[in-house]
């Protein structure tokens, strides 16, 4: 009896939680958006969120793109395939590993330091001091950061996979002896504009939106003491994460799954 | 005298502790009013709910006569420009530098040119003190410059109601005696309202007009400095001789002492 007293009241809080962000999110996003003041303030955030996100995303792009060069052409060449290397690391990244990857890396990288961020803010009476002033902190301070990450994340995304592939490059073509026109032209010819690059693009562009979302929710709904900052930034990487996996194969299957 | 803000039969609970039980209060417009009490009774959640931040479960909180717990977001966001309020930890943005901090209500809500803004910041700036800490951020700052940087800020659109939250907690005597001055002598200067929420009480008896004392849920004591030394509640005595003990008792409710130490045995 008792776990069904405590099933309910859980599934009860999680609803409520539900409910709380999805204001929050209205708030910021829908009600009367205010695109002079926004567009600054978004633009610092892209800088922030984005580019200083830059250098873990070209790192691990290019690193992630040599070790599949590595893996693929062990078990092409046996079947005398080493010629299809340039599709395989091209198709892997632009499907899966570039926006998963970019977005759990997003997720450890951006999305904890906007939860820390807005919960010090809360901590220290940021937001309650806006709210005081007449500034509504939902599109001072959480819209711009949302609207950032749905901006940048994408982007990264597919500068991830760029130098992906030539990390792939590097080591197939540069130190393995792939011929270089196969590498290039038969990627080309595999790699489909709408089925691969655009259906990547739309995944990265969910994943951002979710991890955005759950990183300023977690952050605007901490309790703000040391203690509750911590939960909510570790909240947010767990949360992001697992739900950045588990979308990717709901997505997954609807672009691919059903042909 | 006219009333700025009239609280009236107020009863507040959260997390299913009643805070305050049907209390009333009024501030009179263009005094100092103090509201003290000991720690932990709420009285940040008073200026809260003065401030449209919280809502009360019953009873009605009136700013110039008009309802603030039933007032629209657009007309409650308007009203707030009448008034600030000082936080305790004075909550200046940490990423902007001093000047920007003070800076930003005149840009949110005036289309003042950046020269006017530049004069007025200035202007309040030098009211605190603080023309030469202009450049700095407030990770820069001591406590007590941070809290007189706030106040600049908190001054800036010239609102008639200012609220300070615990204004001395934590200062040094000099910054605590700067602070006094600077609240006194901007209630003369401005013409503004002020409420105090403190529990420092002899600062308190130098600038406040007229003080409320809450405790247990309810206001336990009021009237001017003069009333409030010659009351002969014994609460209130105990409240500003800070005894140990008497009406607020220095053991946190608990079981009999027998019972805890001989728990098992008993």
């Amino acid at each position: 009896m008792k776990w069904f007293i405590n099933l309910g009241a859980n599934t009860l809080n999680r609803l409520e939680m539900f409910g709380r962000a999805t204001f929050m999110l209205f708030g910021a996003i829908v009600a009367k958006p205010q695109p002079l003041k926004m567009i600054p303030l978004t633009i610092k955030q892209i800088h922030v969120v984005g580019v200083q996100s830059l250098l873990i995303i070209v790192v691990s792009g290019l690193f992630i793109g040599m070790v599949m060069a590595l893996q693929g052409y062990t078990i092409l060449v046996d079947y005398g395939a080493e010629g299809s290397l340039g599709p395989m690391v091209a198709l892997s990244l632009l499907r899966e590993l570039g926006p998963v990857v970019t977005a759990l890396l997003f997720a450890g990288r951006a999305g904890s330091a906007l939860t820390a961020e807005i919960g010090l803010m809360k901590a220290t009476e940021q937001l309650s001091s806006l709210e005081m002033m007449a500034v509504d902190p939902l599109r001072r301070v959480i819209a711009p950061r949302l609207w950032a990450g749905i901006i940048s994340m994408p982007m990264l995304a597919l500068i991830f996979s760029a130098v992906g592939i030539l990390g792939g490059h590097l080591v197939g073509v540069d130190w393995l002896g792939v011929d270089s026109g196969s590498y290039w032209s038969i990627m080309q010819a595999t790699v489909d504009w709408n089925k691969d690059v655009v259906n990547g693009i739309i995944k990265s562009i969910v994943f951002a939106f979710v991890i955005t979302w759950i990183a300023t929710f977690k952050g605007y709904d901490s309790i703000p003491t040391s203690e509750g900052i911590s939960k909510a930034t570790t909240e947010t990487v767990v949360f992001s994460s697992l739900a950045v996996l588990g979308l990717d194969f709901i997505l997954t299957a609807l672009m691919f799954g059903i042909e | 005298m006219e009333n700025l803000i009239e609280i009236s039969n107020l009863t507040f609970s959260r997390g299913g502790r009643i805070i305050y039980d049907d209390i009333s209060l009024q501030i009179q417009k263009g005094k100092t009013t103090a509201i003290m009490g000991p720690s932990g009774i709420g009285k940040t959640t008073m200026l809260r709910l003065m401030g449209g931040q919280l809502i009360p479960d019953k009873g009605d909180i009136k700013f110039k006569g008009e309802s603030i717990p039933n007032m629209r977001r657009n007309r409650l966001f308007e009203v707030r420009r009448q008034m600030s309020m000082l936080f305790q930890s004075g909550a200046l943005f940490t990423d902007m530098s001093v000047f920007d901090n003070i800076a930003f209500p005149l840009r949110e809500h005036t289309k003042l040119s950046e020269s006017i803004i530049h004069t007025i910041v200035l202007l309040k700036l030098q009211a605190v003190g603080l023309r030469g800490a202009a450049d700095l951020m407030p990770a820069e700052l001591s406590g007590g410059m941070a809290r007189r940087a706030a106040l600049a800020r908190a001054i800036a659109l010239d609102p008639e109601l200012i609220m300070y939250d615990e204004p001395f907690a934590g200062q040094d005597p000099i910054s605590m005696g700067v602070l006094v001055k600077l609240i006194k002598a901007l209630n003369d200067a401005l013409q503004l309202t002020s409420v105090v929420v403190t529990h420092d009480v002899n600062e308190v008896l130098t600038i406040a007009d007229y003080i409320y004392i809450l405790a247990e849920k309810r206001v336990i004591g009021s009237g001017t400095p003069e009333q409030i030394k010659n009351s002969d509640s014994p609460l209130v005595q105990q409240f500003l001789q800070g005894k140990a003990d008497g009406p607020v008792p220095f053991h946190y409710p608990a079981n009999s002492t027998a019972q805890a130490f001989l728990g098992s045995a008993s």
